[in-house]
């Protein structure tokens, strides 16, 4: 297993009160396997893709990479924020290849990783551009392209298209669906939408309502390229749709 | 500079030259206590030809430059520590918050006391006034760094010292330059007050002599130098800071 997460509890303490987050999640996913994690909003999904990628610290239980504990972020786990995050003083080139200047990459090797993941993600004629000149959906193609040309095998991601418009969502998602096709990432992917996850997952993992748990587990039997409108994939969004439900309505109860 | 900028600084020297040239024909008050442009113009052709106005202002920027220099430099490492250790933030916070109300002049005798009528108490006295004020300022500044940044370049693979490097440094900058920029304004305004204590030259002795030997386009003149080199001071760094930060307005541009 790649990413192998054992009894994992999370707990918040705010003004004396401890709020649990995360109650003993187990989860393992396999090296090129893409899993999206789903839930009502504050599920604790994002809590735990943040222990995963090192940022936060488990209340129990732990995260393994290889076999081997997570103590905290590393270059052998990318993440993808959904506000973007890159570096504003800095151009395209300069937040793309920020990795691989960290590793000491002489500038030709450089110069040929960034030209290759800008290319991948339609940027190339950016590249000089500050990030304050792009758009919502160029931004977060410049993320993605960031994490890849670092060359992680695990890339995370926090609800990378939640901050954009639909169209915009649906292009980056096939465009998400085509780079992975080509890289084979392991990717843990945490969304509240199920078409979405119905879209890219392999495997879509429902959490309960806080504090998370896991509830049920679907597995994707689709085609690598999906239909959003195939008869199976509305199957598989409305069984979803159903479970998720149940765990929205205690939410408001 | 824009045109109504150039024409206030214009209506300035017209009405002091109204009210001053006004006062000789009216005799309102003594001629004296009030310089003409004229006279002050005269006052300095008179110091620059003799050299004396050239050493004045060469002697006031090194002392600033020295002393801003060196609290500059301290503030940054410190601002920087106290901003990423919280146990030195909790020690160094309450003796902030009791010595910067002190007004520095307060302390100005002991300066002289400690390091004598020469260069060093000067120095030392611009170093102590100006850093506390730029070390808040840029501790704030350090703090203000958006968290999630770091989390982005660890995740890329930094280290502790990149990520100050690569990350802190640049994403504080701005606010860093704000507190140069404030740091450097208050040093030109207490080179003055030490110099008026046992200087024999820099621009608040040049002042100071205009009042001994009662010579008031000499301290007018004084004055109107030090408005200058803090403008010109001021203009340079503003320049510099929009060089450097094309990255925040390039939106506007494009």
């Amino acid at each position: 297993m790649k990413i192998r997460v054992r009894g994992l509890s999370r707990t918040f303490v705010a003004q004396g009160r401890e709020t649990p987050a995360l109650l003993d999640v187990d989860l393992e996913v396999a090296a090129h396997e893409f899993v999206c994690l789903l839930g009502p909003s504050g599920c604790g999904k994002s809590t735990l893709l943040n222990i995963v990628a090192g940022f936060l610290r488990p209340t129990a239980g732990e995260v393994r990479v290889d076999e081997r504990p997570v103590t905290g972020p590393g270059a052998d786990r990318g993440v993808v924020f959904q506000e973007y995050v890159l570096f504003p003083w800095l151009t395209v080139v300069g937040n793309v290849e920020f990795g691989l200047r960290l590793k000491g990459a002489p500038a030709a090797e450089r110069r040929g990783i960034v030209a290759r993941y800008l290319e991948l993600v339609g940027l190339a004629a950016h590249a000089e551009k500050y990030p304050v000149q792009l758009s919502g959906g160029m931004k977060q193609r410049v993320a993605i392209a960031r994490a890849l040309a670092n060359s992680p095998e695990i890339i995370l991601m926090d609800e990378p298209f939640g901050a954009l418009d639909a169209q915009t969502r649906e292009v980056l998602q096939d465009e998400l669906g085509r780079i992975q096709r080509v890289e084979h990432k392991t990717v843990l992917f945490v969304t509240h939408s199920i078409r979405e996850a119905v879209y890219l997952a392999d495997r879509v993992i429902v959490m309960t309502s806080a504090p998370g748990r896991i509830k049920q587990v679907f597995t994707i039997k689709l085609p690598e390229v999906r239909d959003r409108f195939a008869p199976e994939f509305t199957h598989y969004e409305s069984e979803i749709t159903r479970v998720v439900k149940e765990e929205v309505a205690k939410v408001h109860e | 500079m824009s045109r109504t900028r150039i024409l206030a600084l214009v209506g300035v020297l017209v009405v002091w030259a109204a009210v001053s040239y006004g006062n000789r024909m009216l005799g309102v008050m003594a001629p004296a206590l009030l310089p003409t442009p004229g006279e002050v113009a005269t006052v300095f052709a008179e110091t620059v030809r003799d050299g004396s106005l050239p050493r004045h202002v060469a002697t006031s920027l090194a002392r600033v430059a020295v002393g801003f220099g060196l609290a500059a430099v301290a503030a940054l490492a410190l601002g920087l520590l106290a901003a990423m250790c919280v146990p030195v933030r909790l020690m160094v916070e309450p003796i902030i918050e009791f010595v910067r109300p002190i007004p520095p002049l307060a302390f100005l005798p002991m300066f002289l006391v400690w390091f004598g009528l020469g260069e060093g108490s000067k120095v030392a006295f611009i170093g102590y006034t100006t850093f506390f004020p730029m070390f808040v300022a840029i501790a704030a500044a350090v703090l203000r760094v958006d968290v999630t940044l770091l989390r982005a370049a660890a995740s890329l693979g930094a280290g502790h010292l990149d990520l100050i490097r690569r990350v802190i440094l640049p994403a504080a900058l701005p606010g860093i330059i704000v507190a140069l920029r404030l740091g450097f304004a208050l040093a030109l305004f207490v080179i003055v007050g030490a110099e008026f204590m046992g200087a024999d030259a820099g621009l608040g002795h040049l002042i100071m002599e205009g009042r001994t030997f009662f010579v008031p386009a000499q301290i007018v003149m004084g004055a109107l130098v030090l408005g200058l080199l803090g403008s010109i001071v001021n203009a340079l760094l503003l320049a510099t800071e929009r060089r450097l930060f094309r990255w925040r307005e390039a939106g506007a541009t494009s």
